[in-house]
């Protein structure tokens, strides 16, 4: 047997504070009216530090920052100067990347090898373009001096913490707006520790200020009237709500919503290579990933052989601690999204469909779910219909390509989805025909800072990465 | 005046490619700029609103699947047979707008002028909207614009150019629409359904209802098969805070109504087609 | 998987060319990005302690210690057989390796050498590395060093057939070579480098196994690129098919450009996590190196002592 001995990764290079302000002004300051609350390690229990939850005084005071530091600083610099900002923001991301990855893995309690080699590189990326792009908007294809919006409203998701805030900061700066960031509740302190790194980057006071809480910081956050430009990426649910609480105003609009990808697996498919994106496409991140491909189509004539193929390799799959340099799945993120994916799957084998999971040893301590496969589900059944967010596939099968493209646009949600074949034809053939936004072709789950990335109805609108992501932070 | 009594023309719904009457039976009197009684137009109701939907779904796997080629061509033949009704609009315009018979021509020829334009971007907009995306890796990455769906357009007062301004960018990407026309002057918006149906426009794809605004569109704002609502022609910015937060209901995208009136006579630029069109990411690995 | 009832006998498959390139054609194809990236992410797995020095020992008991040079000389070739009984002379905890491997006419000295000593003889043979010879020739080669006393015959296939498309005169020529082994294992080598795509190498490491082959092995050593962490990974991905559907375990072998012992642990974690135990042996695995060994040794000496080795205090053989 060969057992692999721990290969931690050294927490020693964080420095964790006891407790955070908010970053306000180009300042860590005191909450006015916020309330403090405790972030925890989801792997382990421990408490990491205390946070603020931004009270309504404090979302004003970093909004009315944010304004003054558009007016009279980063709307009058030339966009040189701000690209040279957002360089400069790239290059202390890459230099910190070892440290930023800890910390984002102790606090958000996805694998050391994900935040390492997935969303640390992508962070810098994100940046890295974006930077380039801040001098050369007039040729962006939006006319000759396109204008940016103001203050940008920015509240993103607890599963990719670091790289959601530079999918939201990086377009929002290049074009001109400044930010309030909102990191969500369970994961606030890499955003914090990018505060530290505004700080190194001698970024102007107020043109980037995080206030961490959960939902009500939000809303006061995306409801302030000073706010232009909300971006949000999260929930179908809670986008809902925030389209209808923007109803008749004039502020822009942009959702980054849930999923129900399919991940379609035809019988002329690269076998070996399809079970790889099946699992990359569910078991990534814990499958706490809102393109995550957690409808699995296989045609039927080879359902069995896949699903065997799928067993196999699953039962290759590491879970435990995860600083752990060899752990493939990490933990849940909260005890919240734990009794959700556990109610969701108990209704999986309620409704019938059959539940398997690999032998797996759970850590006692933490919040942790082992990758579960659901077969013999159907269209009407729950798990494939709700977004799970966790680590669980549901399998169906189907015979012809017009049964599949069916299937798999049979969803209100239309945010990705995959397509395994050897045939060229059909892959175009597909991917004309399926309603979601990234489709992605004999591979998954890729992701750059030059692709577009964003929903086909309600998985949401407007689109990050790329030109196209530009449009949302400009007055266009 | 000639001493011949003229036949009137019944207006009615435009559904699906044909013209029904208002299956609630109704109608309500629409009057010239001057007051003068021009004809009873229907007052569709919600299950005309539920039709029409269907028929814009039903149109739209054909329409969207279309080469952009034969789109263009079709919005082209819809200016074609425009302008050899010309007069008719010229006509109809003068009742509804008040206008002189020299403005009414000129707004007649900038709406035929207008679906000439919109019908060149059909194999156009692709190449300026999407893109090939030099991704850090092995793949060949490429974005295309895809049109949104079923659109749900309440027109504004103009009430054909500000209509054809409305409607043809809608479709020109490929989309189908249910329009809910002007209000006041709801009788060009008609007879344009007449040059659609003549037009090679398959059935579905344009939509007219004509109604109360305030009746109607609440049923397309919350219809969960509509994908997106243009609220361009609604006027009361109270409906329109309440249009928007039903249609934040299936998430919806929404045009919101402009401040002022547009100037339906200026350059309209991309923005109304490309606030109905999705940008879909395409990756294939590239290997041997 | 288990061998199903549905499935074709692969009985069959090697009636005509026809039926041969049906199934090879058939087989599920690899994708070269994913393959790759598949095995990018296995080697970022970080091997460390106890399983560090089980991993370096199980390297040295899978080296097939080679020399294949025109210049190889009877003094050269005993030297390399001492060094494979003792690998590490200061320390009696070192393993032996598996296997010496030598051109035909140095095997009687191998054998000599070696006498008593468990490790096993291999030779390559078939006109190695080309394997450009009448069929002919290339038997009477393989028997000249089965009879001088290898255990083991690295063979060629003939990548000229295999590239024309002429699937059953390679399979032929592997039964041939099969059977003129007697009791010798064979290894196959693909020499993957020219077969240039995965999806050949796919297809050339079932033709092998379907021709009774004991080992697929990637490469001669002689062609760059010889064995890749993607190509092991198609090879091992084979083998372990092919046991779903025949029973039968075909070890694989990698070759050529192996030097790094952290390269070594990493076809180990393929190994690993492609096909499990049952691989995780000299019988189903080997590595065809020279000087891979003193780094593999110099590794393990890190792990016992702590401090880092140096090349001097390591035999050059």
């Amino acid at each position: 047997m060969f057992e692999y001995a721990p290969a931690p990764e050294s927490r020693s290079i964080v420095d964790i504070a006891p407790s955070y302000g908010l970053f306000i002004d180009g300042e860590m300051v005191d909450p006015i009216d916020g309330h403090p609350f405790k972030t925890v390690n989801p792997a382990t229990e421990e408490v990491l530090s205390e946070v603020v939850a931004a009270g309504p005084a404090d979302v004003d005071r970093a909004v009315a920052a944010a304004r003054r530091a558009y007016e009279e600083v980063w709307s009058r610099l030339p966009g040189r100067e701000r690209g040279k900002y957002l360089f400069r923001i790239a290059r202390l991301v890459q230099e910190r990347s070892r440290e930023l990855a800890v910390l984002e893995t102790i606090d958000n309690g996805k694998p050391i090898r994900e935040s390492r080699d997935v969303d640390l590189p992508l962070v810098a990326a994100h940046f890295f373009y974006h930077a380039g792009w801040a001098d050369k908007l007039a040729y962006a294809g939006f006319g000759p001096d396109p204008r940016p919006l103001g203050v940008a409203g920015q509240v993103i998701p607890w599963n990719f913490p670091l790289l959601m805030l530079a999918w939201k900061v990086a377009p929002a700066l290049a074009t001109g707006n400044t930010v309030v960031l909102k990191p969500a509740e369970t994961t606030p302190l890499t955003a914090l520790a990018f505060a530290d790194i505004c700080r190194q980057a001698e970024l102007p006071p107020g043109v980037v200020n995080i206030v961490t809480g959960a939902g009500d910081t939000g809303r006061a956050l995306v409801e302030h009237p000073g706010v232009d430009k909300v971006a949000f990426t999260g929930s179908t649910e809670v986008g809902r709500q925030i389209a209808r609480s923007l109803a008749g105003s004039r502020k822009k609009l942009t959702l980054e919503l849930g999923g129900k990808a399919a991940n379609v697996v035809f019988d002329d498919a690269p076998l070996d290579q399809a079970v790889e994106g099946i699992v990359n496409g569910i078991f990534f991140n814990q499958g706490h990933v809102c393109c995550a491909g957690s409808r699995l189509l296989v045609q039927e004539s080879i359902a069995e052989e896949l699903l065997e193929r799928l067993k196999r390799r699953l039962r290759t799959l590491r879970l435990g601690d995860p600083l752990d340099k060899n752990t493939d799945i990490g933990a849940i993120n909260s005890q919240a999204q734990l009794d959700k994916i556990r109610t969701l799957s108990e209704i999986g084998e309620q409704e019938g469909a059959e539940r398997w999971s690999p032998p797996c040893e759970l850590p006692e301590r933490g919040y942790w779910f082992p990758p579960t496969v659901f077969t013999g589900v159907s269209q009407a059944h729950r798990i494939a219909r709700e977004e799970i967010f966790g680590p669980v596939l549901s399998v169906l099968t189907f015979r012809t390509p017009a049964e599949a493209v069916e299937k798999a646009n049979n969803t209100p949600y239309g945010l990705s989805a995959g397509v395994w074949t050897e045939k060229g034809s059909r892959i175009l053939w597909m991917a004309q025909r399926l309603r979601a936004g990234v489709v992605w072709a004999n591979t998954f789950n890729r992701f750059d800072p030059t692709s577009p990335f964003g929903g086909y109805k309600e998985s949401g609108f407007g689109r990050e990465g790329g030109r196209h992501g530009l449009e949302a932070y400009l007055d266009v | 005046m000639s001493d011949r009594l003229s036949v009137r023309k019944t207006y009615k719904l435009f559904v699906g490619g044909a013209f029904p009457r208002s299956e609630s039976g109704r109608s309500y009197e629409v009057r010239s700029a001057d007051g003068r009684f021009l004809a009873n137009a229907a007052l569709a109701s919600r299950k005309d609103a539920r039709d029409a939907v269907v028929a814009a779904r039903k149109a739209f796997p054909g329409w969207s699947g279309a080469t952009a080629y034969n789109r263009g061509q079709v919005l082209y033949r819809v200016a074609e047979v425009l302008e050899g009704r010309r007069a008719q609009f010229v006509a109809e315009l003068v009742d509804a707008e008040g206008l002189t018979p020299r403005e009414a021509e000129r707004v007649v020829d900038a709406a035929v002028d207008r679906w000439v334009w919109y019908a060149g971007w059909s194999d156009k907009l692709h190449q300026v909207r999407g893109s090939s995306n030099p991704v850090a890796g092995p793949y060949f990455d490429f974005s295309v614009p895809e049109p949104t769906g079923v659109v749900a357009v309440v027109a504004p007062a103009s009430p054909l150019l500000g209509l054809v301004s409305v409607v043809a960018p809608v479709i020109v990407t490929g989309n189908t629409c249910v329009v809910v026309a002007s209000e006041r002057a709801p009788l060009p918006a008609i007879t344009l359904a007449e040059v659609l149906a003549t037009s090679d426009v398959p059935g579905g794809v344009v939509n007219v209802l004509t109604g109360r605004v305030a009746e109607i569109a609440p049923w397309l704002a919350s219809h969960m098969d509509v994908n997106a609502i243009d609220l361009t022609g609604v006027g009361d910015p109270e409906l329109a805070t309440e249009l928007e937060a039903a249609a934040a209901e299936n998430l919806k995208r929404v045009v919101r109504p402009p401040e002022d009136e547009p100037d339906w006579a200026a350059d309209p630029g991309l923005d109304r087609m490309t606030a109905f069109l999705e940008i879909k990411t395409v990756w294939h690995p590239v290997g041997t | 998987m288990t061998t199903t009832t549905s499935a074709p006998s692969l009985a069959d498959v090697t009636a005509s060319d026809a039926a041969l390139r049906r199934f090879l054609h058939g087989l599920p194809g690899v994708d070269q990005v994913g393959a790759e990236a598949r095995a990018a992410t296995l080697a970022t797995r970080s091997i460390k302690t106890t399983a560090k020095r089980f991993a370096l020992d199980l390297a040295i008991r899978m080296v097939d210690l080679t020399t294949l040079e025109g210049q190889d000389t009877p003094g050269k070739v005993r030297a390399l057989c001492a060094k494979a009984q003792r690998p590490d002379p200061t320390d009696p905890s070192c393993p032996p390796v598996a296997a010496v491997c030598v051109y035909g006419d140095l095997v009687p000295v191998a054998v000599e050498a070696l006498r008593g000593s468990g490790i096993r003889v291999a030779a390559v043979a078939t006109a190695f590395p080309s394997g450009r010879a009448p069929l002919e020739v290339k038997l009477a080669d393989v028997r000249a060093a089965v009879e001088a006393g290898a255990e083991e015959i690295d063979m060629v296939i003939d990548r000229g057939a295999f590239l024309a498309g002429r699937y059953l005169a390679v399979h032929d020529e592997i039964v041939a070579v099969k059977e003129a082994c007697g009791d010798a294992h064979l290894k196959v080598i693909l020499e993957t480098g020219e077969l240039a795509t995965y999806d050949n190498v796919k297809r050339a490491s079932w033709l092998a196994m379907l021709a009774g082959a004991d080992f697929v092995k990637t490469s001669t050593g002689k062609v760059s690129p010889a064995a890749t962490l993607p190509v092991a990974l198609v090879m091992l991905e084979a083998a372990r098919d092919f046991r779903d559907r025949t029973g039968r375990r075909v070890g694989v072998k990698v070759a050529g450009g192996i030097r790094a012992a952290k390269d070594a642990i990493r076809y180990l974690v393929i190994v690993n996590e492609t096909c499990g135990d049952d691989w995780l042996t000299p019988d189903a695995f080997r590595f065809g190196a020279s000087s891979l060994l003193n780094d593999l040794l110099m590794q393990r000496e890190k792990t016992v002592t702590g401090r880092y080795a140096g090349p001097d205090h390591f035999t050059l053989d």
